[in-house]
Protein backbone atom coordinates (compact mmCIF):
# COMPACT_ATOMS: atom_id res chain seq x y z
CA UNK A 1 0.00 0.00 0.00
CA UNK A 2 1.34 3.51 -0.48
CA UNK A 3 1.95 5.70 2.11
CA UNK A 4 0.15 9.17 1.91
CA UNK A 5 1.38 12.76 1.86
CA UNK A 6 -0.31 14.97 4.80
CA UNK A 7 -2.44 16.37 2.55
CA UNK A 8 -4.23 13.75 1.69
CA UNK A 9 -5.48 12.53 4.64
CA UNK A 10 -8.61 13.31 6.91
CA UNK A 11 -7.26 15.60 9.94
CA UNK A 12 -7.10 14.61 13.58
CA UNK A 13 -6.20 11.11 12.52
CA UNK A 14 -9.98 10.33 11.88
CA UNK A 15 -10.65 7.02 10.47
CA UNK A 16 -13.26 7.40 8.00
CA UNK A 17 -14.34 3.77 7.02
CA UNK A 18 -14.35 0.90 9.00
CA UNK A 19 -13.01 -1.73 9.16
CA UNK A 20 -10.03 -0.85 7.51
CA UNK A 21 -7.20 -2.80 9.77
CA UNK A 22 -7.42 -5.07 6.79
CA UNK A 23 -5.13 -2.60 4.77
CA UNK A 24 -2.70 -2.32 8.08
CA UNK A 25 -0.33 -5.30 7.65
CA UNK A 26 0.93 -6.13 11.30
CA UNK A 27 2.80 -9.29 10.27
CA UNK A 28 6.54 -7.15 10.33
CA UNK A 29 5.97 -6.73 13.88
CA UNK A 30 6.35 -10.81 14.27
CA UNK A 31 9.25 -11.80 16.39
CA UNK A 32 8.69 -15.66 16.36
CA UNK A 33 6.83 -17.23 13.46
CA UNK A 34 4.10 -19.61 13.96
CA UNK A 35 5.14 -22.91 12.58
CA UNK A 36 1.98 -25.47 12.52
CA UNK A 37 2.67 -29.74 11.66
CA UNK A 38 0.24 -30.98 9.24
CA UNK A 39 1.07 -34.24 10.54
CA UNK A 40 0.41 -33.67 14.99
CA UNK A 41 -2.98 -30.91 14.11
CA UNK A 42 -6.20 -32.47 14.89
CA UNK A 43 -8.01 -29.44 13.51
CA UNK A 44 -10.04 -28.69 16.86
CA UNK A 45 -9.68 -24.84 15.90
CA UNK A 46 -8.71 -23.91 19.16
CA UNK A 47 -6.29 -21.59 18.06
CA UNK A 48 -8.75 -20.23 15.12
CA UNK A 49 -10.78 -18.93 18.46
CA UNK A 50 -8.23 -17.76 20.10
CA UNK A 51 -6.02 -15.79 17.65
CA UNK A 52 -6.56 -11.86 18.19
CA UNK A 53 -5.40 -11.03 14.73
CA UNK A 54 -8.26 -13.61 12.85
CA UNK A 55 -4.55 -15.00 11.58
CA UNK A 56 -5.92 -18.63 11.47
CA UNK A 57 -7.31 -19.61 7.73
CA UNK A 58 -9.77 -21.96 7.55
CA UNK A 59 -11.71 -23.76 4.63
CA UNK A 60 -14.73 -26.41 5.08
CA UNK A 61 -14.11 -26.94 8.90
CA UNK A 62 -10.01 -27.49 8.86
CA UNK A 63 -7.35 -25.57 9.11
CA UNK A 64 -5.37 -24.58 6.30
CA UNK A 65 -2.98 -22.16 6.82
CA UNK A 66 -1.85 -19.00 8.45
CA UNK A 67 -2.14 -16.06 7.66
CA UNK A 68 1.29 -13.85 8.34
CA UNK A 69 1.20 -10.76 6.83
CA UNK A 70 -1.08 -10.39 10.03
CA UNK A 71 0.30 -12.68 12.64
CA UNK A 72 2.23 -10.66 15.37
CA UNK A 73 3.82 -13.98 16.91
CA UNK A 74 1.73 -13.75 19.99
CA UNK A 75 2.35 -17.30 20.55
CA UNK A 76 -1.56 -17.90 21.88
CA UNK A 77 -1.73 -20.94 19.30
CA UNK A 78 0.79 -22.21 20.33
CA UNK A 79 0.34 -22.21 23.67
CA UNK A 80 -3.56 -22.98 23.79
CA UNK A 81 -2.79 -25.99 21.15
CA UNK A 82 -3.67 -29.37 22.96
CA UNK A 83 -1.60 -31.34 20.77
CA UNK A 84 1.02 -29.31 20.42
CA UNK A 85 0.64 -28.98 16.93
CA UNK A 86 2.44 -25.28 16.34
CA UNK A 87 5.63 -24.30 17.00
CA UNK A 88 6.98 -21.09 17.61
CA UNK A 89 10.05 -20.54 15.93
CA UNK A 90 12.52 -17.44 15.89
CA UNK A 91 12.24 -15.11 12.56
CA UNK A 92 15.99 -15.34 11.87
CA UNK A 93 16.30 -18.91 12.65
CA UNK A 94 13.06 -19.44 10.06
CA UNK A 95 14.97 -17.27 7.15
CA UNK A 96 18.72 -18.89 8.83
CA UNK A 97 16.79 -22.27 7.48
CA UNK A 98 15.61 -20.85 3.97
CA UNK A 99 12.43 -19.72 5.33
CA UNK A 100 10.66 -23.03 4.56
CA UNK B 1 -29.85 47.50 21.76
CA UNK B 2 -27.30 45.88 24.30
CA UNK B 3 -26.40 46.99 27.68
CA UNK B 4 -23.77 48.37 29.85
CA UNK B 5 -23.32 46.21 33.25
CA UNK B 6 -20.60 46.23 36.20
CA UNK B 7 -19.55 42.84 35.94
CA UNK B 8 -15.86 41.16 36.98
CA UNK B 9 -13.67 39.05 34.68
CA UNK B 10 -15.03 35.72 35.83
CA UNK B 11 -19.13 36.81 35.64
CA UNK B 12 -18.23 38.26 32.44
CA UNK B 13 -17.03 34.71 31.11
CA UNK B 14 -20.26 32.99 32.28
CA UNK B 15 -22.31 36.06 30.71
CA UNK B 16 -21.18 35.47 27.57
CA UNK B 17 -20.87 31.61 27.92
CA UNK B 18 -24.56 31.84 28.77
CA UNK B 19 -25.47 34.34 25.37
CA UNK B 20 -23.47 31.21 23.67
CA UNK B 21 -25.18 28.61 25.02
CA UNK B 22 -22.80 25.95 24.67
CA UNK B 23 -24.27 22.60 24.21
CA UNK B 24 -22.14 21.21 27.10
CA UNK B 25 -20.00 22.62 29.53
CA UNK B 26 -17.78 20.60 31.60
CA UNK B 27 -15.65 21.99 34.00
CA UNK B 28 -14.09 21.89 37.74
CA UNK B 29 -13.85 24.48 40.32
CA UNK B 30 -10.42 25.92 40.75
CA UNK B 31 -9.73 29.43 42.35
CA UNK B 32 -9.90 31.84 40.53
CA UNK B 33 -11.81 30.66 37.58
CA UNK B 34 -14.58 29.52 40.49
CA UNK B 35 -16.61 32.53 39.97
CA UNK B 36 -17.55 31.51 36.50
CA UNK B 37 -18.61 28.07 36.70
CA UNK B 38 -20.43 28.64 39.80
CA UNK B 39 -22.21 31.25 38.05
CA UNK B 40 -22.70 29.47 34.96
CA UNK B 41 -24.16 26.48 37.02
CA UNK B 42 -27.19 28.97 38.22
CA UNK B 43 -28.03 29.63 34.86
CA UNK B 44 -27.83 25.90 33.97
CA UNK B 45 -29.75 25.38 37.54
CA UNK B 46 -32.66 28.28 36.19
CA UNK B 47 -33.27 27.12 32.82
CA UNK B 48 -31.45 30.43 31.12
CA UNK B 49 -29.66 27.89 29.02
CA UNK B 50 -30.00 24.51 27.46
CA UNK B 51 -26.70 23.60 27.71
CA UNK B 52 -25.54 19.79 29.58
CA UNK B 53 -23.33 20.76 32.26
CA UNK B 54 -20.95 17.93 33.13
CA UNK B 55 -19.87 17.90 36.92
CA UNK B 56 -16.64 16.58 36.48
CA UNK B 57 -14.65 15.29 39.40
CA UNK B 58 -11.23 16.73 37.99
CA UNK B 59 -10.07 18.70 35.26
CA UNK B 60 -8.39 15.79 33.37
CA UNK B 61 -12.15 14.49 33.18
CA UNK B 62 -13.46 18.07 32.61
CA UNK B 63 -11.11 18.09 29.02
CA UNK B 64 -11.78 14.86 28.11
CA UNK B 65 -15.80 14.96 29.02
CA UNK B 66 -15.20 18.24 26.41
CA UNK B 67 -13.24 16.11 23.41
CA UNK B 68 -16.15 13.58 23.74
CA UNK B 69 -18.89 16.00 23.55
CA UNK B 70 -16.96 17.70 20.55
CA UNK B 71 -16.23 14.93 18.53
CA UNK B 72 -20.06 13.72 19.34
CA UNK B 73 -20.79 16.83 17.21
CA UNK B 74 -21.46 19.22 20.29
CA UNK B 75 -20.15 22.96 20.87
CA UNK B 76 -18.01 22.24 24.08
CA UNK B 77 -16.64 24.57 26.91
CA UNK B 78 -14.91 24.58 29.90
CA UNK B 79 -12.86 27.10 32.23
CA UNK B 80 -9.63 26.63 34.40
CA UNK B 81 -6.84 27.57 36.29
CA UNK B 82 -3.04 27.00 37.02
CA UNK B 83 -3.08 23.55 39.00
CA UNK B 84 -6.22 22.31 36.95
CA UNK B 85 -4.91 22.93 33.81
CA UNK B 86 -1.76 21.06 34.89
CA UNK B 87 -3.77 18.37 35.85
CA UNK B 88 -5.29 18.54 32.08
CA UNK B 89 -2.17 18.34 30.34
CA UNK B 90 -2.71 15.30 28.74
CA UNK B 91 -5.92 15.74 27.54
CA UNK B 92 -5.21 19.54 26.65
CA UNK B 93 -2.73 17.85 23.61
CA UNK B 94 -5.41 15.44 22.57
CA UNK B 95 -7.92 18.17 21.92
CA UNK B 96 -5.55 19.90 19.62
CA UNK B 97 -4.59 16.76 18.02
CA UNK B 98 -7.77 15.68 17.48
CA UNK B 99 -8.58 18.83 15.68
CA UNK B 100 -12.03 19.29 17.66
CA UNK B 101 -12.08 23.39 18.66
CA UNK B 102 -13.39 23.24 22.36
CA UNK B 103 -13.24 27.14 24.09
CA UNK B 104 -11.39 27.29 27.40
CA UNK B 105 -11.23 30.04 29.54
CA UNK B 106 -8.31 30.28 31.37
CA UNK B 107 -7.74 32.50 34.53
CA UNK B 108 -3.80 32.67 34.90
CA UNK B 109 -2.65 31.59 37.78
CA UNK B 110 0.52 30.80 39.07
CA UNK B 111 1.67 27.00 39.47
CA UNK B 112 2.48 25.64 42.64
CA UNK B 113 4.63 25.07 44.82
CA UNK B 114 4.75 26.73 46.75
CA UNK B 115 1.18 27.56 46.65
CA UNK B 116 0.03 30.67 45.22
CA UNK B 117 -3.42 31.23 43.92
CA UNK B 118 -2.44 34.76 42.61
CA UNK B 119 -1.61 35.81 38.84
CA UNK B 120 1.62 34.81 36.18
CA UNK B 121 1.30 33.80 32.86
CA UNK B 122 3.06 30.31 33.56
CA UNK B 123 -0.09 28.17 33.32
CA UNK B 124 -1.12 29.08 29.86
CA UNK B 125 2.17 29.66 28.65
CA UNK B 126 3.31 26.24 29.76
CA UNK B 127 0.67 25.07 27.46
CA UNK B 128 2.06 27.40 24.62
CA UNK B 129 2.89 24.05 22.18
CA UNK B 130 -0.04 22.34 23.04
CA UNK B 131 -1.30 22.75 19.70
CA UNK B 132 -4.13 25.55 21.44
CA UNK B 133 -4.63 28.97 19.60
CA UNK B 134 -4.15 31.53 22.76
CA UNK B 135 -5.79 35.01 23.33
CA UNK B 136 -5.10 37.09 26.09
CA UNK B 137 -7.21 39.78 27.46
CA UNK B 138 -6.39 42.92 29.18
CA UNK B 139 -10.10 43.61 30.46
CA UNK B 140 -13.58 42.31 31.44
CA UNK B 141 -14.54 43.57 27.79
CA UNK B 142 -11.92 41.84 26.21
CA UNK B 143 -12.95 38.51 27.92
CA UNK B 144 -16.38 39.07 26.49
CA UNK B 145 -14.82 39.78 23.29
CA UNK B 146 -12.58 37.10 23.10
CA UNK B 147 -14.81 34.54 23.99
CA UNK B 148 -17.21 35.56 21.11
CA UNK B 149 -14.85 35.05 18.64
CA UNK B 150 -12.68 31.98 19.68
CA UNK B 151 -16.08 29.84 18.72
CA UNK B 152 -16.10 31.57 15.89
CA UNK B 153 -12.30 31.39 15.22
CA UNK B 154 -11.55 27.71 16.38
CA UNK B 155 -14.85 26.40 14.39
CA UNK B 156 -13.74 27.72 11.13
CA UNK B 157 -13.12 24.72 8.90
CA UNK B 158 -9.65 25.91 8.00
CA UNK B 159 -8.91 25.58 11.46
CA UNK B 160 -10.58 23.85 14.11
CA UNK B 161 -8.19 23.75 17.11
CA UNK B 162 -9.41 24.65 19.99
CA UNK B 163 -9.08 28.05 21.39
CA UNK B 164 -7.62 29.11 25.34
CA UNK B 165 -8.83 33.07 25.86
CA UNK B 166 -7.09 34.08 28.98
CA UNK B 167 -7.35 36.72 31.59
CA UNK B 168 -5.21 37.51 34.79
CA UNK B 169 -6.59 35.99 37.90
CA UNK B 170 -7.72 38.65 40.30
CA UNK B 171 -6.47 41.30 38.92
CA UNK B 172 -9.10 40.57 35.81
CA UNK B 173 -11.12 37.73 37.52
CA UNK B 174 -12.37 39.90 40.93
CA UNK B 175 -12.32 42.76 39.05
CA UNK B 176 -15.49 44.84 38.79
CA UNK B 177 -15.56 46.84 35.18
CA UNK B 178 -17.31 48.46 33.06
CA UNK B 179 -18.75 45.91 30.23
CA UNK B 180 -20.64 46.32 26.76
CA UNK B 181 -22.82 43.53 26.20
CA UNK B 182 -24.17 42.50 22.74
CA UNK B 183 -28.26 41.33 23.06
CA UNK B 184 -28.37 37.72 23.26
CA UNK B 185 -29.58 36.83 19.57
CA UNK B 186 -26.73 38.85 18.13
CA UNK B 187 -24.08 36.55 19.83
CA UNK B 188 -25.88 33.42 18.82
CA UNK B 189 -26.67 34.86 15.33
CA UNK B 190 -22.33 35.65 15.22
CA UNK B 191 -20.95 32.26 16.54
CA UNK B 192 -23.49 30.48 14.57
CA UNK B 193 -24.08 26.32 15.00
CA UNK B 194 -21.56 24.08 15.74
CA UNK B 195 -21.50 22.13 12.81
CA UNK B 196 -18.50 19.03 13.00
CA UNK B 197 -18.18 17.13 9.63
CA UNK B 198 -17.47 14.09 10.92
CA UNK B 199 -19.67 13.68 14.58
CA UNK B 200 -19.36 10.05 16.27
CA UNK B 201 -22.90 10.11 16.78
CA UNK B 202 -23.70 9.88 13.15
CA UNK B 203 -24.29 5.93 12.84
CA UNK B 204 -24.99 5.70 8.87
CA UNK B 205 -21.06 6.84 8.52
CA UNK B 206 -19.39 5.56 11.65
CA UNK B 207 -16.05 7.53 12.21
CA UNK B 208 -12.97 6.60 14.68
CA UNK B 209 -11.43 9.08 16.23
CA UNK B 210 -7.72 8.86 18.30
CA UNK B 211 -6.80 5.71 16.68
CA UNK B 212 -3.33 4.45 16.94
CA UNK B 213 -1.15 6.36 14.46
CA UNK B 214 2.54 5.29 14.66
CA UNK B 215 5.84 6.28 12.85
CA UNK B 216 3.81 5.69 9.82
CA UNK B 217 1.47 8.59 10.06
CA UNK B 218 1.96 10.57 13.01
CA UNK B 219 3.95 13.14 11.62
CA UNK B 220 1.54 13.73 8.26
CA UNK B 221 -0.60 14.28 11.21
CA UNK B 222 1.67 16.87 12.97
CA UNK B 223 2.39 18.86 9.74
CA UNK B 224 -1.37 19.03 9.16
CA UNK B 225 -1.75 20.52 12.74
CA UNK B 226 0.97 23.17 11.41
CA UNK B 227 -0.82 24.00 8.12
CA UNK B 228 -3.99 24.59 10.25
CA UNK B 229 -1.70 26.89 13.16
CA UNK B 230 0.00 28.79 9.67
CA UNK B 231 -3.74 29.97 8.34
CA UNK B 232 -5.05 30.97 12.15
CA UNK B 233 -3.65 35.03 11.73
CA UNK B 234 -5.97 35.76 8.37
CA UNK B 235 -8.70 34.14 10.11
CA UNK B 236 -8.67 35.77 13.78
CA UNK B 237 -8.07 38.99 11.32
CA UNK B 238 -11.36 38.25 9.33
CA UNK B 239 -13.55 37.39 12.76
CA UNK B 240 -11.79 40.51 14.35
CA UNK B 241 -12.96 42.57 11.29
CA UNK B 242 -16.29 41.13 11.38
CA UNK B 243 -17.28 41.27 15.17
CA UNK B 244 -15.91 44.89 14.53
CA UNK B 245 -19.09 45.25 12.62
CA UNK B 246 -20.93 43.81 15.04
CA UNK B 247 -19.87 45.38 18.60
CA UNK B 248 -17.89 48.38 17.25
CA UNK B 249 -14.64 47.22 18.44
CA UNK B 250 -12.31 45.79 15.78
CA UNK B 251 -9.79 43.18 16.67
CA UNK B 252 -6.56 42.40 15.65
CA UNK B 253 -3.58 39.65 16.22
CA UNK B 254 -1.95 42.63 18.21
CA UNK B 255 -2.73 45.82 19.47
CA UNK B 256 -0.58 48.96 19.11
CA UNK B 257 -0.44 51.82 21.51
CA UNK B 258 1.34 54.72 19.76
CA UNK B 259 4.12 52.63 18.29
CA UNK B 260 3.91 54.50 15.14
CA UNK B 261 6.48 56.99 15.73
CA UNK B 262 8.02 55.18 19.07
CA UNK B 263 11.65 54.88 19.91
CA UNK B 264 11.37 53.22 22.82
CA UNK B 265 8.70 50.43 22.86
CA UNK B 266 7.13 47.78 25.80
CA UNK B 267 5.84 44.34 24.41
CA UNK B 268 3.10 43.09 27.43
CA UNK B 269 0.19 40.89 27.58
CA UNK B 270 -2.79 41.13 30.09
CA UNK B 271 -4.09 43.56 32.88
CA UNK B 272 -0.35 45.05 32.39
CA UNK B 273 -0.96 46.32 29.02
CA UNK B 274 -3.40 48.54 30.76
CA UNK B 275 -0.73 49.89 33.20
CA UNK B 276 1.79 50.23 30.36
CA UNK B 277 -0.52 52.66 28.61
CA UNK B 278 -0.88 55.32 31.41
CA UNK B 279 3.03 54.87 31.87
CA UNK B 280 3.29 55.73 28.33
CA UNK B 281 0.46 58.71 28.52
CA UNK B 282 2.54 60.17 31.59
CA UNK B 283 6.10 60.00 29.67
CA UNK B 284 4.58 61.04 25.96
CA UNK B 285 3.63 64.18 28.57
CA UNK B 286 7.64 64.09 29.92
CA UNK B 287 8.67 63.98 25.62
CA UNK B 288 9.58 60.42 25.94
CA UNK B 289 8.63 58.72 22.14
CA UNK B 290 7.13 55.83 24.16
CA UNK B 291 4.99 53.21 22.88
CA UNK B 292 3.36 49.89 23.91
CA UNK B 293 2.84 46.45 21.58
CA UNK B 294 0.27 44.60 23.39
CA UNK B 295 0.50 40.90 22.65
CA UNK B 296 -3.58 39.36 21.90
CA UNK B 297 -2.74 36.69 20.28
CA UNK B 298 0.32 34.49 21.52
CA UNK B 299 -0.27 31.14 20.04
CA UNK B 300 0.28 31.13 16.93
CA UNK B 301 2.97 33.92 16.97
CA UNK B 302 2.28 36.86 14.38
CA UNK B 303 6.14 37.28 13.75
CA UNK B 304 5.63 39.07 10.71
CA UNK B 305 3.11 41.69 12.59
CA UNK B 306 5.63 42.10 15.58
CA UNK B 307 8.36 42.63 12.90
CA UNK B 308 6.28 45.28 11.04
CA UNK B 309 5.90 47.37 14.50
CA UNK B 310 9.20 47.07 16.37
CA UNK B 311 11.36 47.25 13.02
CA UNK B 312 11.83 51.52 13.76
CA UNK B 313 12.22 51.48 17.21
CA UNK B 314 15.46 51.69 18.87
CA UNK B 315 14.80 49.54 22.03
CA UNK B 316 12.07 47.27 23.22
CA UNK B 317 11.89 45.09 26.21
CA UNK B 318 9.51 42.40 27.10
CA UNK B 319 7.46 42.00 30.05
CA UNK B 320 7.40 38.35 30.82
CA UNK B 321 4.59 37.20 33.90
CA UNK B 322 6.45 34.07 33.97
CA UNK B 323 9.88 32.16 33.72
CA UNK B 324 10.81 29.76 31.35
CA UNK B 325 13.50 28.21 33.59
CA UNK B 326 16.82 27.56 31.70
CA UNK B 327 16.26 29.16 28.89
CA UNK B 328 17.69 33.09 28.30
CA UNK B 329 14.44 34.66 29.55
CA UNK B 330 10.80 34.24 29.17
CA UNK B 331 8.56 32.78 26.48
CA UNK B 332 7.37 35.78 24.99
CA UNK B 333 11.13 37.19 25.06
CA UNK B 334 12.08 34.31 23.12
CA UNK B 335 9.72 34.57 20.50
CA UNK B 336 9.97 38.49 19.92
CA UNK B 337 13.64 38.06 19.96
CA UNK B 338 13.52 35.48 17.76
CA UNK B 339 11.12 36.99 15.11
CA UNK B 340 13.80 40.32 14.99
CA UNK B 341 16.42 37.61 14.54
CA UNK B 342 15.92 37.71 10.21
CA UNK B 343 15.80 41.59 10.92
CA UNK B 344 18.35 43.67 8.34
CA UNK B 345 18.70 46.06 12.02
CA UNK B 346 19.99 44.79 15.02
CA UNK B 347 17.52 45.68 17.27
CA UNK B 348 18.35 45.78 21.11
CA UNK B 349 15.57 43.80 23.21
CA UNK B 350 15.77 43.04 26.84
CA UNK B 351 13.57 40.96 29.19
CA UNK B 352 11.77 41.81 32.34
CA UNK B 353 10.74 39.27 34.21
CA UNK B 354 7.27 40.67 36.96
CA UNK B 355 4.45 40.00 38.71
CA UNK B 356 4.81 36.64 39.39
CA UNK B 357 2.55 35.12 41.91
CA UNK B 358 0.53 37.89 41.78
CA UNK B 359 3.02 40.80 42.45
CA UNK B 360 2.14 43.98 41.71
CA UNK B 361 3.50 46.22 39.27
CA UNK B 362 3.54 49.94 39.25
CA UNK B 363 3.35 52.74 36.77
CA UNK B 364 6.26 54.04 38.09
CA UNK B 365 8.32 50.99 37.62
CA UNK B 366 7.09 50.36 34.53
CA UNK B 367 8.37 53.63 33.68
CA UNK B 368 11.76 52.75 35.22
CA UNK B 369 11.94 50.02 32.16
CA UNK B 370 11.50 52.87 29.74
CA UNK B 371 14.16 54.87 31.25
CA UNK B 372 16.57 52.18 31.53
CA UNK B 373 15.89 51.37 27.29
CA UNK B 374 16.47 54.96 26.90
CA UNK B 375 19.98 53.68 28.24
CA UNK B 376 20.22 50.95 25.72
CA UNK B 377 18.96 53.38 23.00
CA UNK B 378 21.28 56.13 23.66
CA UNK B 379 24.66 53.62 24.44
CA UNK B 380 23.40 51.28 21.80
CA UNK B 381 24.10 48.69 24.59
CA UNK B 382 22.79 46.16 26.50
CA UNK B 383 24.27 45.71 29.94
CA UNK B 384 21.93 42.90 30.77
CA UNK B 385 19.36 41.04 28.62
CA UNK B 386 17.06 39.32 31.42
CA UNK B 387 16.55 40.85 34.49
CA UNK B 388 13.66 41.02 37.11
CA UNK B 389 11.38 44.26 38.05
CA UNK B 390 9.72 43.86 41.69
CA UNK B 391 12.02 41.66 43.11
CA UNK B 392 14.08 41.72 46.63
CA UNK B 393 17.48 41.23 46.17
Amino acid sequence: MREKGWREIPIGGLILEAGNAEEYKTGAWRTFRPIRDEEKCNHCLLCWIYCPDSSIIVEDGKIRDIRYDYCKGCGICATECPVKAIKMVEESEFLKKGGE
Amino acid sequence: MGKIVGLTGDETAAEVMRQINPDVLAAYPITPQTETVQRFSEFVADGEVSTEMVRVESEHSAMSACIGAAAAGARAMTATSANGLALMWEIVYIAASCRLPITMFVVNRALSAPINIHCDHSDSMGARDSGWIQIYSENCQEIYDNIIQAVHIGEDKEVLLPVMVTCDGFIISHCTERVELLEDEKVRDFVGKYKNSYPLLDVDSPVTYGPLDLFDYYFEHKRQQIEAMEKVPQIIQKVGEEFGKLSGRTYSLMEEYKTEDADLIVVAAGSTAGTVKTAVEELREEGVKAGLLKIRVFRPFPVVKICQVLREAKAVAVLDRSVSFGAQGGPIFLEVRSALFEEEKRLPVVDYIYGLGGRDISIEQIKGVYRNLQKIADMGKVKKLVDCVGLRE
